[in-house]
């Protein structure tokens, strides 16, 4: 039985690797090096990319091009020597690809033309597949690399820094559109708008990317079902991270750091469902995660450092499990604007938990609300922020914990840690 | 001035409640740092010190120490010294031995355990409403003759300014929850110091949280330089104030 | 030496001096007399700045005394009953009250020996009686050889030997040509002190006269006997 099943399997993969080097084999067997430079064969990149063969490499030695709009619409490669400059002088669109298979590497794109009208950026790819941005520095452009219908692309690397001062003026680092099964890794994303963006995109991976202080969101999606998030990193945005409206996401071990501010969060999740959040770390943030509308999400082995508020559930979210986290040293571990709160708290190490574990199973013998009765107020009535830590509400505070008349009355984590999760 | 202030201090220094108070002081704050798991709860105990024992002390302290001191201020009077520097030295004398206390009880551990700038912050803060409450100890005492009433008026003025502000704010948060009330709620804070004190740590302690919401709003009041400057004014005025009030007081009464 | 013009004093509604003026003289020892109430320690308070009148001024050495104090270093003052600093010894108070007056160099400390003070340096100003505590006023009164005394119930409390001692002084600080102005409820201590009376009643000035010209015109042979027999013509 065992031997059948890995007899087929081995049969596939012999398939499938056959396949894939019959449409590979034909690209290297043939392929050729044109070279641009002030002394190579062509001066130009466009008249290098005008001679060359699919599956050609075209090398572009150490200068700066001015050459506007380049159009890649065959499966070529571009690759750079010592990063040269490509100068869209503000004005154009520097790299357009319209095919697929194409590669680029080791390109410094900078000035893009900046225009709202058709989201001007420094590469773009058009409905390709199979398209590898890779090591590449974009300065100072408007959109950075921007994909729309795109499938099966790998981002990998790049740099992007923008200084814009406003966000009108600005746009987005990675931004993808209507795309699928990408894979979005190792990218640092600085000053632009958004750091990436996501709208109706599938089937993807984020993967150890980092992104801080855009003018907006480190992270913005939206309609986009089914992607993965790992290891990355967003601190000091302008708001945090924003993801909307959407099902089914993964988010790992992923740092939101110091995103400071009125509208600013760790992560706002907006309607959200099905989603799985699991060892991410909110460090310093005003909220470090805002739920909204959202049901069926699971919060476990998270970290809540030194945030103004770990987490705020509104009224409108239900089933939301939140479990075995770690609450340390924030201003309010949780805050809610309802009475009734249909999520559920279990095993978590809160640090504001003064009860006692007499039978030492590392489980407090007393269930611990962690809702103040102040958060409460000020949930309301933010101005009474002013009151914080003032005697009057400690006295309140006290005598809310022993006998709950504000605070919705299952607000409550039957299993406190006695100790913090090594996480 | 300095003799007779170096005779009031003396007197002051050498009194045991002062001793006591700065070795109590000093437990609660060695204690809350070495106790507490984490710097930040002990920085909580300590911020409570601040802002109701240091006033209560300040404020009891003096009131009975200048109803004490009738026959030292009667016998100062009787010989060539200015009235004026009589009280003078008085509220100096009183002030230095409170903050004295105040620096040795708690500005020490703070400034050993707690992040730098919360520790700064809460020093500066509690040096001034030790001060500011010496000096409305003055004022209470030129109130009236009777010991007895000075010191329940210096009681209830404590109360006010540490529990009934507070319910009075928060009770016209609720009246008046559906208006844009945070400006006027700025203002109100600078009418309680110790309201004042406990914003301008919060902005240290509770940065995060601050910077949220309103919060926001009393960080850019309270926060940038301009608005700690204007702090430290009004802290000043409610030191100078009383006491201007007292003095004026004082220059005209009758022993 | 000290001119008092109209001065008048309220403590609330109870008037304590009343429209009062009156002229003391270097040289003159003068007895401040009359009943409880009369207003005698309010006219000395308000001469030594401790009570401020609504109206009239008070002049020493022709300037006036309000918001001065300088004036005071040439007056000796001895209260009715001393209050001190109880926490202080014998010895700290007089090191005080020396150091305040910055006063240094010939000091008189004929009645610090004479009551023997060295020997109680040390004790706390608590403890002591109400008869210590005068001999310790008296002290510091006439430590710094002022140009003026003041002197309210000087003897009262005192044990006869400390009070003729204390006599002495009086009369020898008035032999040298300070002025001296005492209170005193009896009347006979003070037959052989003073050159003036000062009668008040009611915040008033009554009587200002010279001892001789007063016995001359009553006939009397002691001060008590001229005052009462005075007081009974007035009302008659």
């Amino acid at each position: 039985m065992y031997n059948n099943i890995s007899r087929i399997n081995i049969k596939n993969i012999i398939a499938v690797c056959i396949i894939w080097l019959s449409s590979i084999l034909p690209n290297f067997s043939f392929s050729t090096v044109l070279r641009v430079g002030k002394e190579a064969d062509f001066k130009t990149i466009k008249s290098a990319i005008k001679h060359a063969q699919n599956g050609d490499t075209v090398l572009i030695s150490k200068a700066i091009y001015k050459e506007g709009n380049i159009v890649i619409d065959k499966p070529i490669s571009i690759i750079g020597e010592d990063y040269p400059i490509l100068d869209g002088e503000f004005e154009y669109e520097i790299l357009s690809i319209k095919s697929n298979n194409v590669v680029i590497k080791k390109l410094q794109l900078q000035n893009s033309g900046r225009s709202s009208m058709n989201d001007l950026s420094a590469i773009k790819i058009y409905e390709n597949k199979y398209v590898v941005i890779e090591n590449n520095k974009l300065i100072n452009n408007f959109f950075g690399i921007y994909l729309q219908y795109a499938k099966h692309c790998l981002v990998k690397n790049n740099t992007l820094t923008a200084s814009q001062k406003e966000e009108y003026q600005s746009g987005n680092g990675i931004h993808c559109w209507k795309s699928d099964s990408l894979q979005i890794i190792g990218n640092r994303v600085y000053g632009h708008r958004d750091g990436i963006y996501f709208e109706f995109v599938t089937h993807t991976v984020i993967w150890r990317n980092i992104a801080h202080k855009n003018l907006r969101y480190g992270l913005h999606f939206m309609f986009s079902h089914k992607n993965a998030y790992f290891t990355n990193f967003f601190k000091d945005n302008g708001a945090g991270v924003a993801v909307m409206f959407t099902k089914e996401v993964v988010m790992m071990n992923n740092t939101f750091q110091e995103n400071w501010g009125d509208a600013a969060y760790g992560v706002l999740f907006k309607e959200l469902s099905d989603c799985y959040l699991s060892g991410n770390k909110f460090i310093r943030n005003t909220t470090g995660i805002f739920f909204e509308g959202s049901n069926r999400i699971v919060a476990e082995k998270n970290t809540f450092i030194n945030n103004g508020w770990g987490m705020r559930l509104q009224a409108n979210c239900i089933d939301n499990r939140i479990d075995k986290n770690n609450f340390l040293g924030n201003t309010y571990d949780i805050s809610t604007n309802g009475f009734l709160t249909l999520n559920h708290f279990d095993a978590n190490y809160w640090d504001k938990y003064e009860g006692y574990d007499l039978n030492k199973d590392n489980i407090g013998d007393v269930p611990f609300r962690p809702l103040s009765l102040f958060s409460v107020i000020v949930e309301k009535n933010s101005p009474a922020m002013l009151l914080y830590r003032s005697f009057m509400i400690s006295l309140l505070d006290k005598s809310e914990k022993i006998l709950p008349t504000l605070t919705p009355e299952n607000f409550i984590d039957n299993n406190p840690r006695m100790t913090p999760y090594k996480l | 001035m300095i003799r007779v202030l170096k005779y009031v201090a003396l007197d002051i220094l050498k009194n045991k409640i002062i001793i006591a108070y700065t070795i109590m002081l000093a437990l609660f704050a060695w204690s809350a740092f070495s106790l507490e798991d984490n710097e930040s709860k002990g920085v909580l105990t300590v911020l409570n010190i601040v802002l109701l024992t240091v006033p209560l002390v300040s404020i009891l302290f003096s009131t009975i120490y200048i109803y004490n001191s009738s026959e030292f201020i009667e016998l100062l009077i009787s010989n060539p010294v200015n009235r004026g520097m009589v009280w003078k030295a008085l509220f100096i004398g009183l002030s230095l031995s409170m903050v004295t206390a105040y620096i040795v009880g708690v500005g020490i551990p703070l400034l050993l355990f707690a992040n730098f700038a919360t520790a700064i912050m809460m020093v500066a803060t509690g040096i001034m409403l030790s001060m500011i409450f010496v000096s409305v100890a003055f004022l209470c005492s030129m109130f009236t003759r009777d010991k007895a009433k000075g010191i329940g008026v210096s009681i209830m003025l404590w109360l006010y300014f540490a529990l009934l502000f507070d319910g009075i704010v928060l009770f016209l948060f609720f009246q008046f929850a559906d208006y844009p009330i945070e400006k006027i709620v700025v203002i109100l804070s600078a009418l309680s110091p110790v309201d004042l004190s406990r914003i301008l740590i919060l902005l240290k302690l509770d940065v995060s949280a601050m910077l949220g919401f309103s919060g926001a709003i009393f960080q850019n009041y309270f926060g940038s330089n301009w608005g700690l400057v204007l702090s430290f004014a009004l802290l000043g005025l409610w030191i100078a104030v009383p006491f201007a009030i007292s003095l004026r007081k004082f220059k005209k009464k009758d022993l | 030496m000290i001119k008092i013009e109209n001065i008048t004093k309220h403590f609330g509604r109870f008037r304590a001096l009343n429209n009062l003026s009156i002229e003391l003289n270097k040289g003159e020892c003068i007895a401040l007399i009359g009943p409880n109430g009369c207003g005698k320690t309010t006219l000395i308070k308000s001469i030594l700045g401790m009570v401020l009148p609504e109206l009239g001024t008070i002049k020493f050495d022709g300037k006036s005394i309000k918001n001065d104090n300088e004036y005071r270093k040439h007056i000796g003052y001895m209260p009715q009953i001393g209050r001190y600093p109880e926490n202080m010894t014998i010895g700290q108070v007089i090191e005080m009250i020396k150091g305040i007056r910055n006063h240094t160099n010939d000091l008189d400390t004929e009645l610090y020996e004479k009551f023997e003070i060295e020997k109680m340096l040390n004790k706390k100003m608590r403890t002591l009686s109400g008869g210590t505590t005068q001999k310790v006023s008296a002290v510091l009164a006439f430590m710094f050889q002022s140009k003026v005394f003041i002197l309210d119930e000087p003897t009262a409390g005192l044990d006869p030997i400390s009070s003729e001692i204390l006599k002495n002084k009086i009369i020898d600080a008035k032999n040298k040509g300070c002025l001296i102005l005492i209170t005193s409820h009896l009347l006979s201590e003070l037959d052989d002190l003073v050159t003036q009376i000062v009668f008040m009643q009611e915040g008033k000035l009554i009587l200002h006269e010279n001892v001789e010209i007063l016995k001359e015109k009553t006939g009397e042979a002691t001060i008590a006997k001229s005052i009462i027999h005075l007081l009974k013509t007035q009302r008659a």
